[in-house]
């Protein structure tokens, strides 16, 4: 069954082109990694999976549902800063997704619906390992336990897609292994599709069952901004023998940005 | 050691914060006792005793006149306009921020006019003032409010357009609706916002109440000091400079114990004046 399709995707800014003849089925309970160079338009095709912005041309859906103008509960996302409420603690930041599902005007709980909600969030912080900071400030968990607990949020709305934009970006390398196993714990005990944009290309090997790739096809030495990027590469993986990465794709993704900032050949 | 390196001990911060007011105390006497030495009816400086005396007939006995205490009358007259001016340049602040930084159909209405309207010199439409609202409490009123609500609009909208687009798609992704979005999301992150813009706010809202009391009044503090002007009477009109000083300095601290006490969250990031 397809959770996500895009279909015949292409989007600007209203200049030059950045995402053109995007197609793609995804399988529901897929782990997608999309790689590329900085400015290949990764960042961009993730803000349209998650309706932030609408394709210039073509659409997306998930599920059989319309396609979305707007985001929603259906899409989870966990950005690489700022995806958390600095205002709350974190056991509140877990409990907002139950006080705007059931307090459409007060916006905050109260009796026994808070209750059972705070006891949802300290379940779910548990489950992340962060149930000893419940009571703590955003700015006073490191930036792991900062991350842990933005994929925590998501989980209180259960999202039949995740989207992950470098979410491990900022982390020590130590921290970001643990992070690894984390989300792959969760991937698999929830079921869910998960979309992560990373510049990490090992990364992107280690967790994805399907490694999306997105670079330029066509080059134009006197108009380099004429095309957009594309899927170029699209490879499932057998998480068993875990392939390595092509050296190709190495290219593609650790091409320096300079090659589409200055639009030289690369 | 490099002067940018030498911090100074708790006695010794304690005492370089004194010398500065202590400096003033002292130049001020001794320049008092030269021109009264020269000249005992001389009223540009005068003694500590005589303001004294001043301090004691404005704040402690009853006025014979009007059998009213002069100082505490002025205060109260001044605090309620300032109060009143104050309150309803923030509440509109706080609104339109939210209303301008949150909705882009709004801002596109509001925006460049606010911005106009904060460039209008409130002092030069303070006759405009007088003639549409009378010489009462409202005109006095409303110049305060011309005077800081637009920078307050301004300063707010330009919070509420400053967090960051992550967090309000991350709240749509949680399924908050619009209302959610700035009750819960917005509104409690600009608060710490509002009460830094209300003590940025004060200084400004003083100068014009002052200023629309100045011109009419019966009550005030300014008022009070234009009043006795004719009169030369320093002795007045120093120590309400410094009592409007004082009362300045409290609600600037009261308020910055607010913000502290009220949204620790904010106050994470290290010290702050």
């Amino acid at each position: 069954m397809s959770s996500v399709s895009v279909r015949n995707v292409f989007h600007d800014y209203g200049g030059p082109p950045i995402l053109e003849r995007v197609n793609l089925e995804i399988a529901d309970g897929s782990f997608c990694a999309i790689l590329g160079a900085s400015g290949c338009g990764k960042s961009t095709f993730l803000r349209l999976l998650l309706a932030q912005e609408i394709p210039v041309r073509g659409e997306i859906r998930i599920g059989d549902s319309p396609p979305a103008r707007e985001p929603g509960p259906d899409r989870g996302v966990v950005f690489q800063r700022y995806s958390l409420f600095p205002h709350l603690t974190a056991l509140e930041n877990l409990m907002l997704a139950r006080a705007f599902e059931k307090a459409p005007f007060l916006g905050r709980l109260i009796g026994s619906a808070k209750a059972q909600a705070k006891e949802e969030a300290l379940a779910v912080l548990k489950r992340i390992g962060l149930g000893h900071a419940a009571d703590r400030y955003p700015a006073q968990l490191s930036g792991g336990m900062q991350q842990r607990l933005a994929i925590g949020q998501t989980l209180m709305k259960r999202p039949q897609v995740l989207l992950l934009d470098e979410p491990f970006g900022a982390l020590d390398p130590g921290t970001r292994v643990s992070m690894h196993e984390f989300l792959l714990d969760l991937w698999r005990e929830t079921g869910m599709t998960i979309f992560m944009v990373t510049h990490d290309l090992e990364e992107g090997f280690k967790l994805a069952t399907r490694v999306l790739v997105f670079d330029k096809v066509r080059w134009d030495e006197h108009a380099p901004e004429a095309w957009g990027a594309t899927v170029t590469y699209d490879l499932p993986l057998n998480r068993k023998t875990g392939a390595p990465p092509p050296g190709e794709i190495a290219e593609a993704v650790n091409r320096p940005d300079t090659a589409y900032a200055e639009g030289g050949h690369p | 050691m490099r002067l940018i390196n030498r911090r100074p001990g708790r006695g010794l911060a304690l005492a370089l914060t004194v010398l500065p007011f202590a400096a003033v105390v002292i130049a001020y006497s001794v320049g008092s006792d030269i021109r009264l030495a020269e000249n005992p009816s001389d009223k540009l400086l005068p003694s500590f005793r005589q303001i004294g005396d001043a301090i004691n007939r404005m704040a402690f006995e009853t006025d014979k006149r009007s059998g009213d205490i002069l100082l505490w009358v002025d205060t109260w007259a001044s605090l309620v306009r300032l109060g009143i001016g104050v309150g309803i340049s923030a509440s509109a602040g706080l609104v339109f921020g939210l209303l301008i930084g949150l909705l882009p159909m709004v801002r596109a209405a509001l925006a460049p006019f606010v911005a106009v309207l904060s460039l209008i010199p409130p002092l030069a439409i303070l006759p405009i003032l007088f003639i549409v609202f009378g010489l009462d409490e409202l005109s006095k009123v409303a110049l305060i409010v011309i005077g800081i609500a637009p920078f307050m609009m301004r300063d707010l909208s330009q919070r509420v357009l400053s967090l960051p687009a992550e967090q309000l798609v991350k709240a749509q992704t949680l399924g908050a609706s619009t209302w959610q979005i700035a009750t819960r999301v917005a509104l409690p992150q600009v608060l710490p916002h509002l009460i830094q813009s209300i003590r940025l706010s004060l200084g400004p809202a003083w100068l014009f109440l002052i200023a629309a009391e100045a011109i009419a009044a019966t009550a005030g503090l300014g008022y009070r000091i234009f009043l006795v002007r004719r009169f030369f009477a320093m002795d007045v009109i120093i120590p309400y400079v410094v009592w409007i000083t004082l009362l300045a300095f409290i609600i600037d601290y009261v308020l910055k114990v607010i913000s502290r006490r009220g949204f620790r969250w904010a106050h994470l990031g290290g010290e702050s004046l």
